[in-house]
């Protein structure tokens, strides 16, 4: 009996204190009748019944206070709309935002037991590379003395021109060791993937395509299996097809490659270019496989010290693989999110208290005949969880279309797909956010009303309640939201002076009226420098003889794009310390400064007739003279690099190769034609600028055309303006601020809403105070100075507390800011005065409506 | 909810509720009687709960079906713990309209054929 009491009390209150000890009584008759086995069963039944009657009894309830919701909301639209409105906004923010930073930093990889793939790096912290790719030699080495990992697997991506029946295509592939889909847990959706027999049989090429590739380019037909594909001018035979979602190692990868090594491969252990990922063998943890890779790096920087000296192993969850910059702006992006949702529930329990109290009439009729405070407090309750979720459903799809404009925000160093898709997590996200919301705003008009009824406010329809207390309440509703807005102001501020910041630096090149393209030259077919300088010759030739062009151009890597190309420099005896002794080199055709308009400061550009047969020779960027030979002139003076050694002729100016936010080593730019045959042929020029008069886009037939006349088999690829390669360096940074931004004018737009709404409360809930003072004299303008002063007390109080909320906060943001300090009082005045702006600006229409007021009608009305 | 339902807005009765008003609409009885009553009326295929009892009687009182009855049987018969529930003018105009809707469809079921054999 004991137990169905306290079952009781899952019944409604009024059900339970009404019928409860009715309800106990006819159970204890019934059981007293029964014996032994019926007994139990009876004593079962009774219980089930209980919890069954609770159930329905509550369900009753509720679908009598959503029935009740939408008689008032028919009655309300206007209200409603605005309820459904504003929650949507805050559940749609929040969704988004937590989706993508879910997707992001959270979710597990699309990998079995993800959680124990890592990734390797060679660790030369000490030179400032904290994960540099692995030599063969190296990684072969880890992969054999090492325990920890249970598989593990080497892969270099690069692009291979293939011929399909669509024309020559550019194709980002990756070579990779058999075992990499085995280390990753994942198998062709079609056919197979790589077997260890690839590796040793060098004859059968065989080639793994990516499903999108696949879908686009093979119609997604299964026939494909065992055709043909030519790449880089050789025969492969498709043998499997990825599953679609399959994004290793990066979301736009086409085709896998089978990657094997040849003893000259093995024994260059300078030359470092693979990644590796491994997975750790069960009961095998971070630390104990990071600590034994180091013991085998510590050995082997004995044995090879020329190339491994002070090398380490890094060893991290493939998880981590996400930059600092990329985690800290989504949990800013999650942070701004919460302020959203924060200002949508203050507004909203806003909106609900003064409905409440507008209400008040029919509460007091529900309470003379009888309603409990708990039963109207719940109805409230209910009323406002209805229309959240029909707010959260609204909200879901503003986060569906949202969700995909967040994208830029999603790193491609990570193997997922561009965007989260929408799957339970997502709607977990919306119905908790629905629910804070539901709650956030429904139980404070319904704690008032309980709190007002106790107290005995509504008796006889008094005034009392709903006036000061409530408008205390609301009152701090809106400094809590202009506050919140201002933190958001703030940061899109800092941001926004973070962007104008990078867009000034100077790139040390002119973007502006500039092509670029890319014809990758296939090996061996161009691994004669001679033939390649053919090429070149020929297409530079047709392409300075299209109308506008004024100059044109070959170089190994455009400057952003590559931002490696880092070989040491030797000479007789420099005067840069150890560290600077690295350049970023490129092999370059004439002309290549003069398309870029990077200024030729001294001596001569390279020319035609720097050739093998002459003398090697460089041209130098002015920070490279400058750190080697401070106080002589560079021309003339001897270094090596790239396996020669060269004689300055010609000092340019510095260019961010590195990016627009980072520093660069110092450039070296070699003339084309002393590009060694068949050696470093990833230095081999292959990216083509044109500079012209005209629209650089109306090019590119005739280069298409021009590269087509040279080699049918050659594409073209990477065709887009040197100016959309440098916009490319800020587009994370303007993508970011658009998303903040939007943050920003939904807060300011909410609290807004807040503030117009809390003086138009008060100016209709003082319209005779405000008679009064107009019969006793009072002026226009003195009426509208009072209600604007109110105004202002509550913005300047948010914004105060803004200011100190958004001070703590900035700190956080500081290394997403390239160098803009955090607490910059600019961006902090123009937050609080653009908020205290549009605060005024919200008040205009209730302090012109208390302008407006009749004194006479007013005190008739009282 | 409209103020003064008419008996054929609360049409079809639940079941429950439609035996109910009949169990109380020859004499008042407590709860306890009105499942017993409703059990023998119906030779034991309707036995009501304890929950669902007391739910319907909480519904049909907000409806004004039945009241609480302020008769009480005999001192040496009562319990003081029990309510007593008798059927209202309302819910006897309730019970005669459901009794014509039944009827009704009965009608429309016989001129169908549908009707069993043995009644």
């Amino acid at each position: 009996m004991r137990i169905y009491a306290l079952l009781l009390h899952l019944l409604p209150a009024a059900l339970r204190e009404e019928y409860g000890a009715e309800m106990t009584a006819t159970f204890a008759r019934h059981l007293a009748g029964a014996r032994g086995a019926a007994r139990a069963w009876a004593l079962v039944a009774g219980l089930a019944d209980v919890t069954a009657t609770a159930v329905r009894a509550h369900a009753d309830l509720t679908w009598q206070d959503l029935r009740d919701t939408g008689r008032t909301c028919r009655r309300n639209r206007g209200f409603a709309a605005a309820i459904v409105a504003v929650s949507a906004l805050g559940v749609g923010a929040t969704t988004a935002a937590f989706s993508v930073a879910d997707h992001v930093l959270v979710r597990p990889l699309p990998f079995a037991d993800a959680d124990r793939l890592v990734k390797l790096w060679q660790d030369q912290s000490y030179r400032g590379y904290s994960r540099m790719e692995l030599s063969p030699g190296n990684y072969e080495d880890w992969r054999r003395q090492s325990r920890s990992f249970a598989s593990s697997a080497a892969f270099t991506s690069n692009s291979v021109n293939a011929m399909t029946n669509a024309g020559p295509l550019r194709l980002n592939a990756t070579y990779a060791t058999s075992s990499l889909f085995e280390t990753l847990g994942v198998s062709a959706a079609l056919g197979r993937a790589f077997v260890s027999a690839d590796e040793r049989d060098v004859s059968t090429k065989p080639v793994v395509l990516s499903d999108r590739l696949w879908r686009t380019t093979f119609g997604g037909r299964a026939e494909v299996l065992g055709t043909t594909l030519r790449l880089n001018g050789e025969s492969h035979v498709v043998v499997g097809v990825m599953p679609g979602g399959f994004d290793f190692p990066r979301r736009d990868n086409d085709v896998w490659l089978p990657l094997s090594f040849v003893p000259d491969d093995l024994a260059d252990r300078s030359n470092v270019y693979l990644q590796a990922i491994a997975r750790l063998q069960p009961g095998v943890s971070l630390a104990e496989a990071r600590a034994e890779l180091n013991v085998i790096a510590a050995g082997l920087a004995r044995a090879f010290p020329e190339a491994n000296e002070r090398t380490g192993a890094a060893v991290i969850q493939l998880r981590d693989e996400v930059s600092r910059q990329s985690r800290l702006m989504l949990i800013a992006l999650v942070g701004a999110s919460a302020c959203v949702l924060l200002i949508a529930c203050a507004n909203l329990a806003s909106l609900l208290l003064a409905r409440a109290v507008q209400r008040r009439r029919e509460l007091v009729v529900r309470v003379s005949m009888g309603a409990r405070p708990g039963r109207l407090a719940r109805q409230l309750l209910t009323e406002s969880l209805g229309l959240s979720a029909l707010g959260g459903a609204m909200g879901v799809v503003l986060a569906l279309a949202a969700v995909p404009a967040a994208a830029a925000l999603v790193p491609t160093s990570l193997p997922i797909a561009e965007a989260p898709s929408a799957d339970v997590r997502m709607l977990a996200v919306a119905a908790l956010a629905t629910l804070v919301t539901g709650i956030g705003f429904g139980l404070v008009p319904a704690w008032r009303i309980g709190r007002g009824m106790q107290r005995g406010e509504f008796r006889h329809g008094s005034r009392v309640f709903g006036s000061g207390a409530t408008e205390r309440l609301r009152a701090g509703f809106v400094v809590v939201e202009v506050a919140a807005a201002v933190v958001l102001l703030v940061a899109v501020g800092l941001f926004l002076r973070a962007l104008w910041r990078v867009q000034d630096v100077n790139p040390g090149f002119r973007d502006e009226g500039v092509l670029t393209a890319r014809t990758a030259l296939p090996m061996p077919k161009y691994e004669v420098t001679a033939t390649r300088e053919q090429f070149y010759a020929r297409i530079l030739a047709e392409v300075r003889a299209v109308p506008g062009v004024t100059s044109a151009a070959y170089t190994s890597f455009l400057p952003m794009v590559m931002r490696g190309g880092i070989w040491p420099v030797l000479t007789a005896s420099s005067a840069a310390p150890q560290d600077a002794r690295m350049a970023s080199v490129r092999y370059v055709t004439p002309a290549y400064f003069a398309t870029l308009r990077i200024p030729l400061l001294r001596g001569r550009d390279v020319a035609p007739s720097d050739t093998q047969t002459s003398q090697y020779v460089a041209v130098v960027s002015q920070s490279f003279a400058t750190s080697h030979w401070p106080d002589q002139d560079p021309l003339g003076q001897h270094f090596s690099t790239a396996l020669q050694e060269r004689v300055v002729v010609g000092v340019v100016g510095d260019v961010r190769v590195r990016g627009l936010e980072r520093e660069s080593e110092p450039q070296v730019y070699l003339p084309s034609p002393q590009v060694p045959d068949g050696g470093i042929i990833f230095y081999v020029p292959k990216d083509l600028v044109i500079r012209t008069n005209g629209a650089p886009a109306a090019l590119v037939p005739a280069v298409r055309a021009a590269v087509n006349r040279a080699d049918p088999e050659q594409p073209l690829s990477d065709v887009r303006t040197l100016a959309e390669v440098v916009r490319l360096e800020t587009a994370s940074r303007s993508a970011q601020l658009t998303v903040l931004l939007t943050f920003a004018a939904v807060a300011i737009l909410l609290a807004c809403l807040g503030i117009h709404g809390l003086l138009s409360y008060v100016v209709a809930a003082r319209t005779q105070e405000i008679g009064v003072r107009m019969a006793f004299g009072a002026t226009p303008a003195r009426v509208m100075a009072l209600v604007l002063s109110r105004t202002a007390t509550l913005a300047g109080l948010g914004v105060t507390v803004g200011l100190v909320v958004a001070f703590a906060v900035s700190q956080s943001l500081q290394f997403l800011l390239a160098g803009v300090s955090p607490t910059d009082g600019a961006t902090f005045a123009a937050a609080a005065l653009l908020a205290l702006i549009v605060a005024l600006a919200a008040s205009v229409l209730p302090a012109l409506r208390a302008v407006r007021v009749d004194p006479l009608t007013a005190i008739r009305a009282e | 909810m409209p103020d003064d339902p008419t008996p054929e807005s609360l049409l079809p009765l639940p079941a429950a509720t439609f035996h109910i008003l009949l169990a109380v609409a020859d004499e008042d009885r407590h709860g306890y009687a009105i499942i017993q009553e409703v059990a023998a009326r119906t030779a034991g295929e309707v036995r009501l709960s304890a929950g669902t009892l007391y739910r319907s009687i909480q519904r049909m009182v907000e409806q004004d079906l039945i009241s609480e009855s302020a008769a009480r049987p005999a001192p040496e018969l009562d319990d003081e713990r029990r309510r007593y529930y008798g059927i209202t003018d309302f819910g006897r105009a309730v019970a005669g309209a459901e009794v014509q809707r039944l009827q009704g469809l009965l009608r429309i079921a016989r001129a169908t054929g549908v009707t069993p054999r043995r009644v």
